[in-house]
């Protein structure tokens, strides 16, 4: 066991300079999904709650999809599906793009927690009171106005509680990247566990990791609670 | 019939559809019962018992289901070999079935203990003690007073979990279990020798596959809430 965490704890953290591995990768993941899934998501959810049916109707059934299948099928249908694909493999930009495994993870990560946060923010601006719009409509507020100081500034704040859920959810989805030959935490315990043939020792070690990053997550989030929540307290 | 479809892969596709139903519905039923024992702890007047149902929460929905997964089996598969090694017995190896449904069970229990927990605190405690006092053991009070109008509040939270569940059978085929989406691979494998890879069309055979029992599983939800919810009015908003 200590012949295990002497030879693999720095790659279990965060690997060289040159080949990072290990919660850095997975922190990575997490942060570059999360970042990039909620810029998809905050558009896609103003046209999920809009009431014209043409940009409703598909946000709808983009969520309805994803939110219906397995990440690992949505993964794996990214990662070795689409080069499959002779239209990609012939076209450079494409063929480049999804031969890498980072590539494909972040995607198909992006694509899949874009899904869920659109639903939790759409359904956050459909409980904005009426009134609150009424009385910016009065103001003389119109469209994109109403949008930025009215509408997602509370509705954001009350999809609070619901996100840092998704974001708990997404931690742990960040472990099918060890499937598409990503170095991540569970890439590292896996390839331990199998060089020390102990694999209680090495899941065990990555399942505490885990459990540490949730925990400071939830953490992180309560106090984000407190202070934009404080006036429902 | 089925045989003749996609490519020949029809019949190895429709019994991973099965297998992927079976291990759900299994590990759902054992989530269920797990999830009733562990909220009654969480529950109960016994601080040792609740402090455990609370340390089982909190290291289960902490921890990645994926590593949870990994961790669980292969550890026991290793300490079994090195009982067998320690008595000179033959080795033994854990049926991937058994074992995946029991790992996804003993996870998803914590979900559920929380759900249950939920529904039943919602339930007013005066029914019970009601109940009690017309006599009902506590047998009675739970399956004619509690169990009805927890599940009314709980049944949300369990088509969640299920849908949940459902999804996560998508990862046993990482520990060796033949589902639908292992077939699929089998599938691209054997076509692949035939010239341009098929991986593209039998993983999305694989997704509808999961998006059609999604679907089906939606609108089962729909009628059960509605037999939960007789005797209730829905608010007029």
């Amino acid at each position: 066991m200590i012949d295990l965490v002497k030879q693999y704890w720095q790659q279990y953290l965060w690997g060289t300079p040159a080949h990072p591995t290990g919660l850095v990768i997975t922190l990575w993941l997490l942060v570059a999904s999360l970042g990039l899934g909620f810029i998809l998501a905050v558009p896609l959810a103003v046209a999920k709650a809009s009431r014209n049916w043409w940009l409703s109707i598909p946000v709808s059934l983009y969520a309805y999809v994803i939110r219906g299948t397995p990440l690992y099928v949505q993964l794996l249908l990214i990662y070795s599906g689409l080069y499959s694909l002779e239209a990609v493999r012939s076209t450079p930009f494409l063929s480049t793009f999804f031969r890498n495994a980072f590539n494909c993870t972040i995607l198909a990560f992006t694509l899949n927690t874009a899904a869920y946060t659109t639903e939790i923010f759409a359904g956050a601006i459909k409980a904005t009171s009426s009134g609150e719009i009424e009385a910016a409509r009065a103001y003389g507020m119109s469209g994109l106005t109403l949008y930025r100081c009215i509408i997602l500034p509370s509705a954001l704040r009350r999809a609070l509680p619901a996100y840092s859920n998704e974001v708990i959810l997404m931690l742990h989805a960040t472990t099918l990247a060890s499937t598409a030959t990503v170095p991540d935490l569970l890439k590292v315990a896996r390839n331990a566990s199998s060089d020390f043939y102990m694999p209680f020792v090495a899941y065990g070690l990555a399942a505490v990791l885990y459990l540490c990053v949730s925990l400071a997550l939830i953490r992180v989030f309560r106090s984000a609670e407190r202070k934009w929540l404080a006036y429902l307290r | 019939l089925h045989n003749t479809l996609f490519e020949g892969y029809g019949g190895l596709l429709w019994n991973g559809t099965l297998q992927t139903i079976q291990i759900a519905v299994l590990s759902l039923l054992l989530a269920f019962v797990i999830g009733l024992l562990g909220a009654a702890a969480k529950l109960s007047r016994n601080r040792w018992l609740s402090l455990l149902a609370q340390i089982y929460t909190t290291l289960i929905r902490g921890v990645p289901d994926l590593v949870l997964m990994l961790l669980l089996y292969y550890s026991f598969q290793d300490w079994l070999n090195r009982l067998t090694d320690a008595l000179s017995f033959q080795q033994i190896d854990i049926d991937p079935f058994l074992a995946g449904i029991c790992v996804l069970g003993f996870i998803y229990g914590a979900y559920f203990t929380e759900t249950f927990r939920g529904g039943v605190l919602a339930v007013p405690k005066g029914q019970l003690e009601a109940g009690a006092a017309f006599g009902l053991t506590p047998w009675q009070v739970f399956r004619r007073i509690l169990f009805p109008q927890m599940m009314r509040f709980a049944l949300p939270g369990i088509s969640n979990n299920w849908q949940v569940i459902l999804k996560a059978t998508a990862l046993v085929s990482i520990i060796g279990l033949h589902e639908v989406v292992r077939a699929a691979q089998d599938a691209i494998t054997g076509t692949s020798s035939k010239g341009a890879s098929q991986a593209f069309f039998f993983l999305s055979i694989a997704g509808l596959i999961y998006l059609a029992l999604t679907t089906l599983s939606n609108l089962v939800f729909m009628s059960l809430e509605r037999r939960y919810s007789v005797g209730f009015r829905r608010p007029e908003l």
